[in-house]
């Protein structure tokens, strides 16, 4: 017999992975973001179901608010290529899905040879708070805070970089 | 409760849903979707990996707040590229940008 939050994840997850599929096979290129926006909600609902509210929230926000919207602009912005009749996929997609399931069935195959995958995680003690340990982690300098920091860096960078990319200089 | 293996294998199909999108689409905003479905897969798995091994350890978290940040940066300039690609050819089809094939 399932518990109610297996039952609530395997439901969670099958709509996310019949969104991802249709995230790469939809011939309309809007549909497909806003398959990708489903997606990403899912993902979104399990790391509810991981108790990492933080990121569920950070997964909606930077996710979908930023990242999927994006997405669609950049697809307006290049409309014609999104109504374009001919195939959406290459010639040799075949050959990506036998790779594509290859990779699957190996890390299956792993999981499966590995002794460590518990059924049930550690139980949270009380007043653990994940959010101002993850916080104090990210600016302790016995910690985290080079890769911080160089995360930082690459975002600005890129930023920088993309609209540098991205000027019309006419 | 739920197996810490069940969280994997939804990320290792995620992962190759992904995997099959920047292989087979010929769109290259369609292939910046796939790698991120493949970074969201690497996400799900730090984050089951953080509850269920070391939950005390912020490791798992902080991996994933850098996934974010690298995801924001790659779709930044992979859009601002596409742009300037469209700008440029009038096409944003993978095998028409091959001005470096040569």
């Amino acid at each position: 017999m399932m518990s109610p939050l297996q039952v609530i994840f395997i439901l969670v997850s099958a709509i996310t992975l019949g969104a991802a599929l249709m995230v790469v096979t939809t011939r309309n290129m809007v549909r497909a973001a806003l398959w990708l926006v489903l997606a990403l909600f899912g993902v979104a609902i399990l790391f509810v179901l991981l108790e990492a509210g933080f990121f569920a929230v950070a997964q909606v926000i930077i996710y979908i608010g930023a990242i999927a919207i994006l997405m669609i602009f950049a697809i307006m912005l290049t409309r014609r290529i999104a109504q374009d009749p001919g195939p959406q996929i290459n010639s040799t997609w075949p050959l990506a899905a036998v790779i594509a399931l290859a990779i699957f069935g190996l890390i299956v195959l792993f999981i499966q040879g590995w002794d460590k995958t518990m059924s049930t995680p550690p139980a949270l003690p009380d007043g653990f708070a994940p959010l101002s340990d993850l916080g104090v982690a990210l600016v302790s300098a016995n910690q985290y805070l080079i890769p911080f920091e160089v995360a930082s860096i690459l975002l600005l960078a890129a930023l920088i970089g993309a609209i540098i990319i991205a000027w019309d200089r006419k | 409760m739920i197996p810490l293996s069940w969280y994997l294998i939804f990320a290792a199909a995620l992962f190759s849903i992904g995997l099959f999108g920047v292989l087979s689409r010929k769109n290259a905003v369609a292939i910046l979707m796939g790698v991120e479905l493949m970074l969201n897969a690497v996400n799900v798995n730090l984050i089951a990996f953080w509850r269920y091994l070391s939950f005390e350890t912020m490791a798992g978290q902080v991996f994933a707040v850098i996934v974010f940040a690298v995801a924001a940066s790659e779709v930044a300039v992979g859009l601002a590229l596409v742009i300037s690609v469209y700008r440029r050819r009038q096409s944003i089809v993978a095998d028409d940008i091959n001005l470096l094939k040569y």
